[in-house]
């Protein structure tokens, strides 16, 4: 992968002049890569990764396991990409194994995360069955410890 | 009390007593306790020792792993090592009698002068160089000879300035490529030349190469790679660098076998063995560590690119060196000396460097910057050493 893509996906926010100077080029080439990657569809966003145990928030997480019937034309992509479009729906993925569609929904309360899988999911045509685990806490996401280790303890000034 | 009794101070022995204090430590005493300060000053790598390593200590801990073991080290990682050995450098070291597994490059080489010097000899180094270096040789009653490497060269150590030091009391050659402070490396004519002119004077080669894993470009080429060096080189290298291990404290040397006995016979009496659980963090960081170095290669890569062209943006000339993760920058341009400009840096904008004059006096003029710290703190300390050129 480019490195240049490494650096965005740990920090985003970096400038492109810094950029530049880890990459050894100028900061018009990374703009121009940059535009090149959301043109070609490879950079999807940038969004910041938050710890929101930490905020005064009594949003819900769950984890939903769905099985669904695949369709003789097109597969799972049809049912797969009208149930990718709820905005309750934060995450997405086709599946190996005993189930087909891992979504991550977020909701406001669990009643809400609630009615949406009963009201909203359940009964679309094809959907064969749900199943919902609620996030009680999160450690890692995207790479990111909520955590952070311990603060470098090194010596200020060492051989 | 009898006005003839010794004072405790009389009790240390002379060459111990005349050993000079470490710049380093020097300058460690005006930057303890602050802090708000940023620091470029530590040669030590920034990312965690890898979690599948600490792990794997973790565990042997757990299960009572923690015994002494065979002097020289475990099989399981001397055969590592041996394994490591070939497939770097493509040099074949017996692994019962030609590896010791050491507390850090620091005891290797320690015993390593001990095994090989009679009082008065003489062994060449090049300067500016890691602190320990001469104190070493000293107190192993051997003479340190120090040979002066050269921006001009990119601090390679050059055959010309060492044939203005030999003597016929030099016993011995050390070298330490990719160096601390510069992050000079040496190219394949380096080492044949080097190569040619330790066998030339008939002398030992010692090679600590704890750097090695971290060489950006031009390749490797690593003293253990010259067959006809065999039966003269003793190879130093450790952990510390390439797998951010450095309190596990692990190291090893290579060497042809009556040489490693030598050294083996000190190990034992005053060491026994490294570590139990470093040993066993070691095998692990060999055995499954690869990707760790690249990711953590390709790292200290990026942020050399940054700070090399940032500092000669701010008008400090600077080499792109091609290893460790040390920048030797000049500081000549601003008229100020090494100390002046490492103090008044520390004490106007809280950026803590190390005066080249800590590794030589050959590093009067210039400054040792680790760039083994955050991306965040390399670019908030080069904006403040960027002003304070300015303000000069």
């Amino acid at each position: 992968m480019d490195a240049l893509l490494d650096l965005l996906k740990k920090n985003a926010r970096e400038t492109d002049a810094v950029l530049a100077k880890e990459l050894n080029t100028t900061a018009g080439d990374i703009r121009a890569r940059i535009a090149a990657y959301e043109k070609e569809g490879v950079i999807r966003g940038f969004q910041a990764v938050l710890n929101t145990d930490r905020l005064e928030s009594t949003d819900v997480r769950a984890v939903i396991e769905l099985r669904i019937r695949p369709e003789r034309e097109g597969g799972f992509d049809r049912i797969a990409s009208r149930i990718s479009k709820f905005p309750q729906v934060e995450s997405m993925f086709l599946m190996s194994g005993a189930y087909d569609l891992l979504l991550f929904v977020k909701g406001r309360s669990l009643q809400e995360v609630a009615n949406f899988v009963s009201a909203r999911l359940a009964p679309l045509d094809g959907v064969l069955s749900t199943a919902t685990h609620f996030m009680l806490k999160t450690y890692k996401d995207q790479g990111v410890l909520m955590e952070s280790e311990p603060h470098d303890d090194r010596l200020q000034v060492c051989p | 009390m009898t006005t003839d009794s010794k004072s405790a101070r009389d009790f240390i022995a002379p060459h111990v007593r005349g050993l000079p204090k470490s710049g380093i430590r020097d300058f460690f005493d005006i930057v303890a306790g602050r802090k708000d300060v940023l620091s470029l000053g530590i040669g030590e790598p920034d990312f965690q020792t890898p979690w599948h390593i600490r792990e794997k200590a973790i565990e042997s801990i757990e299960r009572g792993a923690t015994r002494y073991t065979s002097n020289l080290g475990t099989p399981e990682l001397r055969q590592a090592l041996a394994a490591y050995m070939r497939q770097s450098f493509h040099a074949e070291y017996d692994w019962k009698s030609e590896i010791l597994v050491t507390v850090g490059v620091s005891e290797a080489f320690d015993i390593a002068m001990r095994a090989i010097l009679s009082p008065g000899d003489e062994v060449l180094y090049h300067e500016p160089c890691f602190v320990a270096y001469a104190p070493l040789i000293r107190m192993a009653h051997g003479v340190p000879v120090a040979v002066e490497t050269f921006r001009k060269d990119e601090f390679r150590l050059t055959v010309q300035e060492l044939e203005k030091r030999v003597t016929p009391k030099t016993r011995a050659l050390l070298i330490n490529f990719p160096n601390n402070p510069t992050g000079a490396t040496l190219d394949r004519e380096d080492t044949e030349a080097l190569a040619d002119f330790v066998i030339r004077h008939d002398l030992l080669l010692i090679s600590d190469e704890v750097y090695s894993e971290l060489t950006y470009e031009g390749g490797r080429h690593s003293m253990a790679s010259i067959p006809r060096l065999r039966d003269r080189l003793i190879f130093l290298n450790g952990f510390s660098k390439a797998w951010s291990m450095t309190g596990f404290r692990l190291g090893y040397v290579c060497a042809p076998a009556p040489l490693t006995d030598a050294m083996m016979k000190i190990h034992q009496y005053c060491m026994m063995c490294a570590s139990s659980t470093s040993q066993i963090a070691g095998l692990e960081a060999l055995q499954h560590g690869e990707a760790d170095i690249t990711e953590m290669r390709d790292s200290y890569n990026q942020r050399r690119s940054f700070i090399v062209s940032s500092l000669n943006e701010m008008g400090l000339d600077c080499f792109m060196p091609r290893g460790a993760f040390y920048v030797f920058p000049s500081i000549q341009s601003t008229g100020l000396t090494s100390q002046e400009f490492a103090l008044r840096l520390l004490n106007e904008r809280s950026v803590a460097c190390v005066p080249g004059t800590a590794f030589g006096a050959c590093g009067a003029g210039y400054l040792r910057c680790a760039y083994a710290t955050g991306m965040e703190q390399l670019k908030e300390a080069m904006d403040r050493m960027s002003s304070f050129v300015k303000s000069l």
